[in-house]
């Protein structure tokens, strides 16, 4: 039952870094009413301390590395990070730029890669998903890790 | 014995009733823009979920502002519906209201601070409507006991009915809709990030998210002290009116844009001055 809820309402933060704007366009398009991701309790935040889910659509670059690193920061535990295309997986078309840093998980660990140039929000939607499940360990590892501490 | 049983499920039940109707206010909003929405109990799922999440501390003080800005909220659930003194509820609300602005100023964030003090406009604008939804209860039913005022044989609509109209306009600064939700909206949308809630996580936002259960309930209940009297039958009538007013809000919810503080304000003051004053000039004439 408990680790159920924290899969029933994932609360999202997406950031756009590096991109074309595909990625990002599609993340938006899962709110509309044809794919509609409150249905599965899904609510896209804007605020780091509300969300459980850090989709990030683009690659780093040296200017946005302490912007990433701060958000994911001020994420309250548990917590995921989703990247979303091509970009944030491995810095893509944009990987060759002389100020690309590369893909997401060369700042952040990254739990779930969505592929796809740009991802289709069916991809996005199933990333997020399987997000989740991490989402559900990482709970499940949390009272663990505040024994170990003590 | 009894009345001790009868507090604890006021306490109990009256979130339950809250969270339930924000679920199906969820749902109908979702529906109105041609979308399936999340399950009915999603509001629960939510704050179960946010009790097991960590809460990131800013300061101890923000936090602390917090649960006591619900102890009152409960306090004041408990005094409408154990029928106690209407004035005392709406002074114990706004002393809550004010601890929910101290908590945001806490923090000293840039966002919190913006988001208390559209909370300050707020409470501005629907508190003279409320004071004066008390005192016409009064005027009519000559006593502030709601006990008493639920047991007259005429409803309160009859002599109120201008009052009636100013508290449904203020409520929606309570119930916290468009177009009056200035200071924290409390659907998916983003309003300079998330208002007065912007730093509170984990526990801390359960905490407020349930405190404004119990303000939806207090919100209804004070609808419902206009309808219903001594018959049975006209308690089945203010429950359904209360549903009403709040679809209704929903309804103007999806229909509204956002508006500027000012006219949010000015509109409530005329309202109220209008609606209120006129409608208790009137009753003081034929009260005589
Ligand atoms: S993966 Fe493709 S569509 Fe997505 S941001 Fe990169 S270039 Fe654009």
């Amino acid at each position: 039952m408990n680790l159920n809820v924290v899969k029933k309402s994932p609360w999202i933060l997406h950031y756009d870094g590096t991109s074309c704007n595909g990625c990002d366009i599609e993340v938006l398009a899962c709110l509309t009413p044809l794919y509609d991701v409150e249905r599965f309790g899904i609510i896209n935040t804007g605020n780091p301390k509300h969300a459980d889910i850090l989709l990030i659509t683009g690659s780093v670059n040296e200017q946005n590395i302490p912007v990433v690193k701060q958000l994911y920061e001020q994420m309250p535990e548990p917590k995921a990070v989703v990247a979303v295309g091509i970009c944030a997986t491995s810095g893509g078309i944009f990987a060759e730029c002389y100020n690309v840093a590369g893909g997401v998980d060369k700042v952040i660990p990254v739990d779930v890669y969505v592929p796809g140039c740009a991802a289709r929000p069916e991809s996005i939607i199933d990333g997020v998903v399987k997000a989740l499940d991490i989402l559900a360990e990482k709970k499940k590892a949390m009272p663990k890790k505040r024994i170990g501490e003590k | 014995m009894m009345s001790v049983l009868r507090i604890i499920g006021i306490i109990i039940l009256a979130p339950v009733v809250g969270g339930l109707l924000t679920g199906i206010d969820r749902v109908i909003t979702a529906r109105m823009q041609g979308r399936q929405g999340p399950p009915v109990l999603q509001p629960f799922y939510d704050v179960l979920k946010l009790m097991q999440k960590e809460s990131i501390e800013v300061n101890s003080m923000h936090r602390f502002f917090v649960y006591v800005s619900m102890v009152f909220a409960v306090f004041t659930t408990v005094i409408m519906l154990s029928g106690g003194d209407i004035l005392l509820a709406i002074f114990a609300l706004t002393l809550g209201s004010v601890f929910f602005v101290l908590g945001g100023y806490a923090s000293n964030s840039p966002y919190n601070t913006i988001g208390s003090e559209r909370e300050l406009l707020q409470i501005m604008a629907y508190e003279p409507m409320v004071l004066l939804t008390c005192i016409g209860l009064y005027y009519a039913e000559k006593s502030f006991f709601i006990k008493d005022i639920v047991m007259a044989d005429k409803p309160s609509i009859l002599y109120l009915p201008g009052v009636f109209i100013g508290l449904v306009f203020v409520l929606t600064f309570k119930l916290r809709k468009s177009p009056f939700d200035l200071s924290m909206s409390h659907h998916g949308h983003q309003e300079i990030v998330k208002g007065i809630t912007t730093e509170y996580s984990g526990k801390d936002l359960a905490v407020i998210e349930v405190t404004h259960w119990y303000e939806v309930i207090i919100s209804l209940s004070l609808v419902y002290v206009f309808f219903a009297t001594s018959a049975p039958g006209s308690h089945v009538v203010a429950a359904i009116v209360c549903l009403g007013v709040y679809l209704f809000e929903i309804i103007v919810d999806n229909c509204a844009a956002r508006l500027k503080w000012q006219h949010a304000l000015n509109s409530a003051w005329i309202v109220t001055g209008v609606m209120g004053t006129v409608n208790l000039v009137i009753l003081s004439f034929f009260m005589k």
